[in-house]
């Protein structure tokens, strides 16, 4: 397939892109080799994943196919907190040529390393997702993901310089320069994340700066936070440009995990450095491509610090089938929502999100909720609670005992679970930060 | 003609009717007539009052949900079978009658019932139609 290796828009070569194309075959085999040689790093230099593989008394040579990872322990967030800060390190300190740090809002931040090598391959990802999203020499490119310890700024910085972008490293913040810049500096494309781009589209229209007017940009990368397609919809419909997503997390590399294509359908994951997984995050056990579930990643190339099966903590999943554009890289699905938000009732897994979902299905505008779980004579009980506001409210009780039954119906379809739902006054539910506080787990209080 | 009403969404636990009744009367707003209609969890307070606006908005700012529907008043003849009558009038049209309940306050003098029905412009035609006076605001509140 040579054609597939020429980018579709620009007609130009992109080496780095080539492995995009890779056949599935041969892309399997250097996953294999790589999960192999990854596994026996880890074993022999981390002590951490060591023991958790003689306590499941696997060794890396009991790897001999791609599916025996399932056999290897999970790694957490909690694990880089407890072995803060190298305790995760395969190479001497003298190896290692960068440090970056997430912020820590609970507690002790977390740190990861990379080697020269690291950076090369860190640097080839981000290129490959630039290209993939239609960037390339001759772009001029406003990088307002934070510089410094966050893995975004300089990590989407390395990959810009790879292709020969002209980068502009302004960081986040002071919207009206960010304005001025894109203006006079002739910018035609943008990293940032998808809110504060959100917020820039605003401040311009105050400035009187017409977007698709006055402005030269054309495309954007956005990503570090879950975003929406409608949210999407709202950035391509009012700045006129392309947004696309991209994926990362700083424990496997940062930005350059998995990005979207000129289909803009999912996000294709750079499977040669990536090993992904879908597993049910309350069993564990693995979901089947199309399924939903946690997303699992194993680093194939990564040497200061190699992480095996991490849970991400995202829920998505895996689309196997082939992308027009022709990558070989199977996909995931935008990232919707954090098993961290799940909660089990009866034996079944339910996220905040589908409530809202539901809730949606019947109101046009989002009431507050706020979903109650007591147990009663032994059993689970949910109970939604929806503040009503004068749009909801109609005159008559029995209209509002419709409404009441017709969000509880929806939610039932939802979550197969029969849910009680009480309207409630507006106000009533407690809001922290101005978020409400959406779980209220009175379980194992005794009722 | 066809008087503006305000209802109010209240849950059923104490201290939410006497605290909605608390800021109405620090608002300085006057209630001509009111009823709570309920079914043990929750309830819609209605309530006539001459100044609809400014009771709805002191009420949506208090943190309540409120909104407005449209009723009608009328006199109904004070002797047995004058609720009959008027009824009686509305049925061959086949005229549902949603709600009803009486305007408190006006000792001596005729009933007066406020009413909301299925459909509220043929209901009005037919009640003049058949001689039963039906108020105005005017009338009503006397402003």
């Amino acid at each position: 397939m040579i054609r597939n290796l020429w980018n579709d828009l620009e007609g130009t070569f992109f080496p780095e892109s080539a492995l995009d194309y890779m056949p599935a075959e041969r892309l399997r085999e250097v996953q294999l080799q790589r999960l192999k040689a990854v596994t026996a790093l880890a074993y022999d230099r981390v002590p951490l994943f060591r023991e958790r593989m003689d306590g499941k008394g696997v060794k890396p040579a009991d790897v001999r196919r791609l599916e025996d990872v399932r056999q290897l322990p999970f790694a957490t967030k909690n694990d880089l907190r407890d072995t803060y800060p190298y305790g995760l390190f395969a190479v001497p300190m003298s190896e290692v040529v960068r440090l970056h740090a997430s912020s820590g809002t609970t507690g002790k931040p977390i740190v990861v390393g990379y080697t020269a090598q690291d950076m090369e391959v860190w640097k080839q990802v981000i290129m490959r997702t630039l290209y993939a999203a239609g960037y390339s020499r001759g772009d001029v490119v406003q990088n307002m993901y934070g510089y410094g310890l966050f893995t975004g700024g300089l990590g989407l910085h390395g990959g810009l310089e790879g292709i020969g972008a002209t980068v502009i490293p302004i960081s986040g913040g002071n919207s009206e320069r960010q304005i001025m810049v894109m203006k006079d500096f002739g910018v035609t494309a943008v990293c940032s994340t998808p809110s504060y781009f959100i917020h820039l589209i605003e401040v311009a229209a105050k400035m009187g700066v017409d977007f698709k007017r006055d402005l030269k940009v054309k495309r954007g990368v956005f990503g570090a936070e879950p975003w929406t397609d409608q949210m999407r919809r709202y950035i391509e419909a009012a700045s006129g440009i392309k947004a696309y997503d991209i994926y990362g997390l700083s424990e496997i590399i940062g930005p350059g995990v998995a990005a979207e294509c000129a289909c803009q359908d999912g996000l294709h994951v750079f499977e040669d450095h990536f090993l992904v997984e879908i597993v049910d995050p309350a069993t564990l056990e693995p979901v089947p491509d199309g399924g939903e579930g946690e997303l699992v990643i194993t680093t194939l190339s990564k040497q200061a610090m190699p992480v095996i099966r991490y849970r991400t903590r995202d829920i998505t999943a895996i689309e196997a089938r082939p992308c027009a554009c022709g990558r070989n890289l199977r996909r995931i699905r935008r990232i919707s929502r954090r098993s961290d938000d799940m909660f089990i009732i009866r034996g079944v897994n339910v996220y905040p999100s589908q409530i809202e979902t539901a809730l949606l299905k019947t109101e046009a505008n989002l009431p507050h909720y706020q979903i109650v779980l007591t147990r009663k004579s032994g059993l689970d009980q949910m109970e939604v609670r929806v503040e009503i506001t004068g749009e909801m409210l109609r005159d008559r009780v029995g209209e509002m005992e419709q409404l009441q039954r017709r969000l509880a119906r929806s939610i039932e379809q939802i979550t197969s679970l029969h849910t009680a739902v009480t309207l409630v006054q507006p106000g009533t539910i407690p809001r922290s930060e101005g978020k409400a506080r959406r779980l209220l787990d009175q379980r194992n209080e005794g009722n | 003609m066809k008087i503006r009403q305000i209802s109010v969404f209240l849950e059923n636990r104490p201290g939410r009717l006497s605290g909605l009744c608390q800021t109405l009367a620090e608002a300085g707003v006057n209630l001509s007539t009111l009823t709570l209609s309920d079914n043990g969890e929750f309830g819609l307070l209605r309530l006539l009052t001459p100044d609809v606006d400014r009771a709805k908005q002191v009420i949506e700012k208090a943190g309540y949900a409120v909104t407005t529907t449209e009723v009608v008043v009328l006199q109904v003849p004070d002797r047995p079978g004058g609720l009959a009558s008027v009824l009686a009038a509305l049925e061959p049209q086949g005229i549902s009658v949603e709600y009803m309940y009486a305007f408190a306050g006006r000792p001596g003098r005729e009933a007066v019932m406020v009413f909301r029905f299925g459909d509220m412009d043929c209901a009005i035609a037919v009640l003049q139609t058949a001689g039963i006076s039906v108020f105005k605001p005017v009338d009503l509140f006397g402003t």
